[in-house]
This record gives structure tokens, C-alpha cells and sequence, in this order.
């Protein structure tokens, strides 16, 4: 009641036409906060606040949960040449809501010997972590909920306590198997948060800061895989293998391969935990594309060449908010490509691929960022 | 100096074959007219079922009404879980010689598993598979089929 309030107010005060808003939503903001500043003590506005960006981040959660395992059915079909969902709903959209009604009607069945409390709390940490990183992203202009100085830092450090909960379930479960594949499943994660890092630090370099809001303004004059050239674009390459390899996804998914280890780290869970480790594995995935494209594409920022020329102004046109989920969801096909073109590698592969290969990649392609950044020979 | 060069020559056509399988499959999945999926039951009116699909085995009879089935029963003994009675009888022919000719024929289609053996095995190119393949009923009985249509006979010329 007081939010909308708050809206009429923004509404009834404007200069420009309706949708100006979507070009930039601190004005909005601006005015729901004075609006509850004006009827409620500061205590209680902050609460409030809290409790409404909690309720939106779970909603967004839910929407984009229910929307990438849709979206993943469908691509994974048409590469197949066959059609997927098609039933439920026009075009089957609603699948994933009967999948989900069908998983919540499951038996939760207890283990006997299990350790219940960690047994319980694996699935939630895999989420609370994923909550704490959708947090920091920014998704347009004036929408990003916590802009801390440390942004891309913070990030890394959070995602890597998802490793904890794959390694409780596995624990917790009581079976061989379930322990196996939870080994596999954390040495990977480990091993890829590496190439994940120093891939990030490239771009760290580059920009000269790790905060999040800065590191897309650096890129008003062009997004920086063009501004940093070769380094950049390995740079992105790596982090994108990375990326999958971190979320056990796409040809790395050794840990939960079905026909190898039943359902590794999550053989145990039934119903809604189960739904639980689906949803945050497409969360993460959602997680590792939105990182690459506020980093490497810039983010919400349209696609500028160079400063305040026509072709900017015609790139402006297009709102921040359509940017960002268009990025992402192109980076979310090219990795749903991976999964589905390439054959699965075995676990000394993968470790081979990570410590061999990227790693010193890696290592390299940071020196000769540095270099160039020392020497001014980026756009 | 070999093995870094063979390093980089290793990473450089490991990523180029990755970039070709990404081509094949991004192509799939922008041609929509590569899609093989039936919409059945939405298309019933023009499905045309692929000719060696096997849907059900039929005794082809000719425009005289004659089949080739002797009679002889060795699609009985190749069925694996007989679900094929030959039932014959013994007759006289005209010049007085007692032959046994086929009395019915009885397939269960609700024990067939569509292996195709009786069709392989048959001496005389007796049996058949059509394409048929809606064969749900309400009534179990409806399920066991005579294949040898009233009044047909063993064609001239199919020996014995």
C-alpha cells in the first residue's frame, strides 16, 4: 500500500512520457524511499525495504527457475530435431509448473541411519548461497540491491560456499555412492573456481576496480571483450568453461551422470529437496551467464562504439533491463549448447582439461593483460 | 621447444573441432523444418506410416481371394512365445490323395512382440506386416485373429 503510494507519487510528479521509467529506475526508487521515510521511523523503513527486495528476489528466483528449466527442455529438443514440451499449455509452458506440482506431492523418504540436521540443511545452503549472489548483480539502471565496493571479490567468495552443501548431501546420504560422487562433484568445483577467479581478475585488471556498478560504467564507450582484445576474449573463453564446469553442468557433469553414479551427491533427496538441487543448478547457471555478460558485455550498458556518436544514441534506444536479460539468455543458449553437443569427460579428463591446460592459460593470458593495461594498448 | 609447440597445436584443434560441433547443432536448432516429431493424434488424417514398420502380421490375400499358407507351422514352432496356432485339416484332392491343408489360422495379437520371425521363417511368403498400429479394444477377445479370410485357398503353384 505504501510502495504504491509511493508510485503514484512518482507517477504524478514525472516531466517525460510512462516508459522513461524503464531507462532508468533510480527515480523510482528515489521516491518509494521518501515515501517511507515520510510515514515510518528509519528502523521500520529499513525493514521494510528488506522484506520487499526479499519477496521480489523470490519471485525472480521462482519465474527464472520455472523459465530456464522450460527453456532447457526446449533447446535441448530442437538440437535433437524433435519438438520437446508441447502439451501443457500452448507450446507446453506450463510443464515446468506440473513437474513442479508432481514433485511436491513426492514422499519425503527419511533415511535411517542418516545424519537428519545436515541431511535437511544441504539443499538450503546450495540456495541461500545462490540468493546471496543474485543479490549483487546489477540488472539495469538503479536496480542493483547491494552495490558493495568489493563487488566481483564478494562474488567469487560466496559462490564457492555452494561446494559445502554438495558436500553435506553427499555426506549426510549414508551411501557409498552418494559420497563418491559428492568427492568428484567438490574436487571439481574446487579445482574450476581457479580458472573462475583468475579469468576475473583479468577483467579486474582491465577495469581497475571490483565494483560492479563502476565496472559496467567503464564500459559507456564499449564493452570491454572489445576494449581488451586478445586477453579479453581468452579471458571470456575461459571463464565460460569454467563457468559450466563450476555449476557440474553441461559435458563436466560427472558427479550426477545418470547412468555412472544413479544421481551422485542427490540420489538420496526425493521431492522437494530434489526440486530444490535441480532449481539451484539452473540458478547458478543463470548465476555464471549474467557474471560473463556484466563483465564482458557490459552488462545492462548498450552496445557503444566509441563516445557520443548516432550509433550510440540509435543503441540507447533499446531499455538497460533488455540489455541485460538479452545477454544473458544468449551466453544461457551457448551453454545449454555445450551440454547438449558435447560427449561427457571422464574425471581425469576433467582434471587434466583444468590444471594442464586452463590453469597456466590462465596465468599467461594475466601477465599479458597486465602488460598491456601498464603499456595503454587497449581501446 | 617441440612440446610447447605441440601444446598450442593441441589446444588450437581441440578448439576448433568444439567449434564444430557447436556449428552442426546451432544449425539443427535454427531449422525448424528438421523437426521429425508426429503431432499424433492432431495429424491422423495425412500419417503415413514408413512401409517396413511393423504394426501388425497380416495373411495377404489376392483379388481371388488366395493366400500362399500351406499349412506347414514352422512360424508356430519359431514364435517365441506362441502366440501363432495353425489349425489344419486333411482333405482329399481330385486324384484321390489325402492333403492337409490350412483349417485356421490364429494369431493373438495381445502375446505378439513384433519380432518378425514368423514373417522371416515363413517358406511360402504367407505373412505379412502391415502398418496398422491402433489396436487398442475394450473386449480381450477382439484380440485373437483369424488371418485366413472364409472361403480363400492355398494359390495354384505354391508348393507344398
Amino acid at each position: 500500500m505504501l510502495t504504491s503510494f509511493g508510485i503514484i507519487n512518482y507517477l504524478s510528479a514525472q516531466s517525460g512520457p510512462w516508459w522513461k521509467v524503464f531507462y532508468d529506475f533510480t527515480s523510482l526508487t528515489k521516491n518509494i524511499d521518501a515515501s517511507l521515510h515520510n510515514t515510518m521511523s528509519p528502523f521500520w523503513t529499513t525493514v521494510t525495504e528488506l522484506v520487499i527486495v526479499g519477496v521480489l528476489f523470490i519471485l525472480f528466483y521462482a519465474v527464472i527457475g520455472l523459465f530456464l528449466v522450460y527453456a532447457e527442455r526446449k533447446v535441448c529438443a530442437f538440437i535433437q530435431n524433435r519438438l520437446g514440451p508441447n502439451r501443457i499449455g500452448p507450446y507446453g509452458i506450463f510443464q515446468t509448473v506440473a513437474d513442479l506440482i508432481k514433485l511436491l506431492f513426492k514422499e519425503l523418504i527419511p533415511i535411517k541411519n542418516a545424519d537428519h540436521f545436515l541431511f535437511n540443511l544441504a539443499p538450503y545452503i546450495v540456495i541461500i548461497v545462490n540468493f546471496m549472489v543474485l543479490a549483487a548483480i546489477p540488472y539495469a539502471l538503479g536496480v542493483h540491491a547491494i552495490d558493495l565496493n568489493i563487488g566481483i571479490f564478494y562474488v567469487i567468495a560466496v559462490s564457492s560456499m555452494s561446494v559445502i552443501g554438495v558436500l553435506l548431501a553427499g555426506w549426510s546420504s549414508n551411501s557409498k555412492y552418494s559420497l563418491l560422487g559428492a568427492m568428484r562433484s567438490g574436487a571439481q568445483i574446487v579445482s574450476y573456481e581457479l580458472s573462475v577467479g583468475l579469468a576475473l581478475a583479468t577483467v579486474v585488471v582491465l577495469a581497475g576496480s571490483m565494483q560492479l556498478s563502476v565496472i559496467v560504467e567503464g564500459q559507456r564507450t564499449g564493452w570491454f571483450i572489445f576494449k581488451g582484445h586478445i586477453p579479453a576474449v581468452i579471458a571470456f573463453v575461459i571463464y565460460i568453461i569454467a563457468g559450466t564446469a563450476e555449476t557440474n553442468r553441461g559435458p563436466f557433469d560427472l558427479a550426477e551422470a545418470e547412468s555412472e553414479l544413479t544421481a551422485g551427491y542427490h540420489t538420496e533427496y526425493s521431492g522437494i529437496k530434489f526440486a530444490f538441487f535441480y532449481l539451484a543448478e539452473f540458478i547458478n547457471m543463470f548465476i555464471v551467464a549474467s557474471i560473463a555478460a556484466t563483465i564482458f558485455f557490459g552488462g545492462w550498458m548498450p552496445l557503444h562504439f566509441g563516445a557520443n556518436n548516432g550509433f550510440n544514441r540509435i543503441m540507447d534506444f533499446i531499455p538497460p533491463v533488455i540489455w541485460f536479460f538479452g545477454k544473458t539468455f544468449f551466453l544461457i543458449w551457448i551453454i545449454m549448447l555445450f551440454k547438449w553437443t558435447f560427449p561427457r569427460l571422464r574425471i581425469d579428463q576433467l582434471l587434466t582439461l583444468e590444471w594442464k591446460y586452463l590453469l597456466p592459460i590462465n596465468i599467461v593470458n594475466l601477465l599479458v593483460m597486465a602488460f598491456i593495461v601498464l603499456m595503454g594498448w587497449h581501446f | 621447444m617441440r612440446s610447447i609447440i605441440n601444446y598450442l597445436k593441441d589446444i588450437f584443434l581441440g578448439v576448433r573441432s568444439l567449434l564444430k560441433g557447436m556449428k552442426v547443432t546451432s544449425k539443427y536448432f535454427w531449422s525448424p523444418k528438421s523437426i521429425v516429431t508426429e503431432k499424433y493424434p492432431e495429424n491422423r488424417k495425412t500419417l503415413v506410416m514408413l512401409e517396413r514398420s511393423k504394426g501388425e502380421v497380416i495373411m495377404p490375400h489376392n483379388d481371388k481371394n488366395e493366400h500362399h499358407c500351406t499349412g506347414c507351422g514352422i512360424c508356430q514352432i519359431n514364435c517365441p512365445n506362441g502366440s501363432i496356432e495353425v489349425i489344419s485339416k486333411i482333405i482329399d484332392t481330385e486324384d484321390g490323395k489325402k492333403k492337409k491343408i490350412i483349417d485356421k489360422y490364429i494369431y493373438k495379437l495381445g502375446q505378439c512382440t513384433f519380432c518378425g520371425l514368423c514373417v522371416k521363417t515363413c517358406p511360402s511368403n504367407a505373412l505379412a506386416f502391415s502398418t496398422k498400429f491402433e489396436h487398442a479394444v475394450f473386449n480381450k477377445a477382439h484380440l485373437i485373429k483369424v488371418l485366413n479370410k472364409p472361403g480363400s485357398q492355398l494359390m495354384k503353384g505354391v508348393e507344398q
